[in-house]
């Protein structure tokens, strides 16, 4: 697992942490069942506060990324795979609204947009 | 949450200054930074931890203890590092403990000797041969040697270069390691050490001004840039401080969900550094 602290980032450190565990979970790097770092290893590592690291624990354990045993550590829970695929297609349907913006700033109709579209995803 | 350290309308008067009832507290497993400049009220608070000083109201509470009544309990349970040396300059390293140790019930002497052997320090040197930095080191040598539960550091990053103060921060980052372990540390100046600082206390002229989650304090405080037309009286009262030049203002306000929304468009926010919060805080008051 590698987690990247930016410190010029305008999203607070829990919320890197946050993101780049779901982005491992999401593309597969993470497996079910898997083991994290204690919250303060992670600390330590990352030269953080214990209190950053628990905070974006306990927001990936509230949205049921992760489970705490106590006194085991933290680890990949058990995806429901319905609600996954539920959490991808909203932050597809994000990344296109961002794309239908810049088109429209760009003065470019719905055409001319399903074209680019169709092409990239024919090239891909 | 068990507190390691509470400190509960602290009070110490001195002829023109201060420390007007001042409350705090630390739990066990966590790491706080006093902050605050020159003359806050910032030693003063940390010699009545240590009993160096008597109090004129208020307790402390250190592992649950009175910090008079069961002064010796807790110094065996304590470690401190100090900005000045407080050893004797001609002795050696090896003399020095030799002195101190019996003082300590659980004194480790082979803790001591993995410490030095990490550090890479002589203990036949002399601590007038000593750098600043290698004095740090000592002091905290002999601070875990004797398996302290919480560490008092007065400006313990004071005049050290960078790579020895990311030697530090790995060690306190380790020390946490430990649930039970608790670190209070003081600072004039804002370093790397509060990156890694789970609360942050701020005092100025002898009063608290907040003492909280660090990650909450950076994100309820905001710096807000603009144009200085924007800043009428009504608008001026929602900062804690302001600076003005000849292209606009910036100032320091907590919460800005409060400030008039016809604002907002005109208007940048941003995210302060800890240093910034200190600055307009302490400046705010001078001018308030």
């Amino acid at each position: 697992m590698k987690i990247v602290i930016s410190n010029s980032s305008s999203d607070p450190i829990y919320q890197q942490i946050f993101n780049q565990i779901q982005e491992a979970i999401f593309q597969g790097e993470l497996k079910e069942g898997e083991a994290l770092p204690s919250i303060r290893n992670l600390a330590k590592d990352l030269q953080i506060s214990v209190i950053t690291t628990k905070r974006a624990y306990d927001d990936l354990e509230h949205e049921r990324y992760i489970e705490t045993v106590p006194g085991k550590g933290s680890f990949i829970a058990v995806q429901n795979k319905e609600l996954m695929r539920e959490k991808h297609l909203r932050i597809l349907e994000d990344q296109l609204t961002e794309g239908i913006h810049t088109a429209k700033l760009l003065r470019l109709n719905l055409d001319e947009l399903q074209n680019m579209l169709t092409l990239l995803y024919e090239e891909d | 949450m068990e507190n390691i350290l509470e400190v509960n309308n602290l009070t110490k008067h001195f002829s023109g200054f201060s420390l007007n009832k001042i409350s705090f507290s630390l739990p066990k497993g966590y790491i706080m930074g006093f902050i605050g400049p020159n003359g806050a009220g910032k030693s003063t608070t940390l010699k009545l931890l240590l009993n160096l000083l008597k109090k004129d109201g208020g307790e402390i509470k250190i592992f649950g203890l009175d910090s008079v009544r069961d002064q010796l309990a807790i110094k065996n349970r304590i470690g401190f590092v100090f900005d000045e040396s407080f050893y004797y300059e001609n002795l050696s390293i090896d003399e020095i403990i030799r002195v101190i140790s019996p003082h300590y019930q659980r004194w480790d002497a082979q803790a001591f000797k993995r410490w030095m052997k990490t550090f890479q320090i002589h203990t036949r040197q002399k601590i007038n041969e000593m750098s600043k930095g290698m004095k740090l080191k000592l002091s905290l040598a002999i601070a875990l040697s004797h398996h302290a539960e919480l560490l008092i550091m007065d400006e313990p990053t004071a005049g050290l270069d960078p790579i020895v103060r990311r030697d530090l921060l790995d060690i306190l980052t380790g020390l946490l390691q430990d649930e039970n372990m608790g670190i209070f540390f003081s600072t004039h100046i804002v370093s790397d050490l509060e990156k890694i600082a789970d609360y942050i206390t701020l005092i100025n002229q002898g009063n608290i001004i907040f003492s909280e989650n660090k990650d909450q304090v950076l994100e309820e405080f905001k710096l807000v840039k603009g144009e200085k037309e924007l800043l009428t009286s009504a608008v001026r009262a929602f900062f804690i401080g302001i600076r003005e030049n000849h292209f606009g203002f910036e100032g320091l306000l907590r919460n800005p969900g409060l400030l008039p929304p016809e604002l907002k468009e005109h208007i940048l926010v941003e995210r302060p550094t800890l240093e910034e919060i200190m600055l307009y805080t302490v400046k705010g008051e001078d001018h308030a």
